[in-house]
């Protein structure tokens, strides 16, 4: 039986996708077959992220409404085994998933997949209820701002109210995920630091991204930035995997990197 | 007027996470407490505070309007603090 997770955030352009891409083949790598859905109809973006966006031909909303097969909207990740995108359409609006729908396209999925990771579009709407509704565990991205600190805090009411979950009395497992975090500017109280937005948002923390350039690099390139095992971007993200599998691993890149001030007076470069 | 802005802000350093940190625990703790509430109760507090108003001079919030859910009722809790005589 598959495990359904949703990244999700409420605010748009935190790394929702990215966050996605990364973590959908990170889990690959370690062998647990893995499906990772676009759930974002209209804007679809995951494809691009993925590197197979000449590959897609049909999307989600076609096995939705039975035009194509899931065997046939299925595209085989060509760097990671046991991965499989099913990419948004990109015509159709958001209120063509319906939870019939979508219900029977997981159900279906569940069978032969260890892990389905839904990738939420930004905001509150149809799109994002409908990624969120049947997951078990959530990833909320958040960046340290204020305003993807509050959408996050909403997005964990929906969370606890408008879930399958909810529904039946369960409470999804939430996992706060910050991304684009830069320890030079938390050193210099410019930004709000990890145990900052913990304390707020009050969730389990599954990682710390620290801002970096191999994100932007990894997106041209359409290559999820956790197989840029160099940068720490992508170390950071391996990590977060390895702690929804359940490991106990110590967070990384919370500290500037830079030499300090008498490191750097003591020579040096 | 500029030495004394830039004395005042050497001595009063308040960095802007800080800042940030506290209008976000205010706006969150708000925020959560409407959680799950009803749509109409903010058109019901506005309406509340009108009839109020006709009588005594009240602010918005001297007027809290509330739904508790507790097992199989709902409790709407009304809460206006009259100003001192």
């Amino acid at each position: 039986m598959a495990k359904i997770i949703v990244v999700t955030s409420g605010k748009g352009g935190v790394g929702k996708t990215t966050s996605s891409a990364a973590i959908s083949t990170g889990l690959a790598l370690r062998g647990h077959k893995t499906v990772v859905i676009d759930f974002d109809v209209g804007l679809r973006n995951l494809d691009l992220i993925m590197g197979c966006e000449r590959r897609v031909v049909y999307d989600f909303v076609n096995v939705i409404n039975k035009e194509a097969s899931l065997k046939q909207a299925l595209i085989k990740d060509k760097r990671t085994d046991g991965l499989f995108i099913l990419p948004a359409s990109q015509t159709r609006d958001k209120d063509a998933l319906t939870h019939e729908g979508v219900e029977a396209v997981l159900d279906e999925l569940a069978k032969d997949f260890d892990y389905i990771i839904c990738d939420s579009p930004a905001g509150i709407e149809q799109g994002a209820q409908m990624a969120l509704y049947f997951a078990e565990e959530a990833i909320v991205v958040t960046n340290p701002e204020v305003s993807s600190v509050r959408d996050s805090d909403r997005i964990l009411g929906i969370l606890q109210s408008k879930s399958r979950m909810a529904e039946q009395g369960k409470a999804v497992k939430e996992h706060l995920l910050l991304t684009r975090y830069n320890p030079t500017r938390v050193a210099s109280a410019e930004m709000l630091s990890v145990a900052d937005v913990e304390e707020i948002l009050a969730i389990p923390l599954l990682g710390v991204i620290p801002e970096s350039e191999a994100v932007l690099k990894a997106s041209n390139q359409g290559a999820p930035v956790i197989l840029d095992t160099e940068s720490q971007a992508g170390q950071a993200y391996e990590d977060a995997v390895s702690r929804l599998l359940g490991d106990e691993v110590e967070h990384r890149f919370l500290e500037q990197t830079q030499k300090g001030f008498f490191k750097r007076l003591l020579g040096g470069k | 007027m500029g030495i004394l802005d830039y004395l005042l802000k050497k001595t009063k350093p308040t960095s802007s996470a800080s800042v940030a940190k506290e209008r976000l625990q205010i706006i969150v703790a708000h925020e959560r407490s409407h959680r799950g509430q009803p749509d109409y109760l903010p058109l019901m507090q506005q309406e509340i505070l009108e009839v109020i108003r006709k009588y005594v001079e009240i602010d918005q919030d001297q007027v809290s309007v509330q739904v508790d859910n507790a097992d199989d009722c709902s409790v709407l809790e009304l809460n206006i603090t009259l100003p001192e005589r």
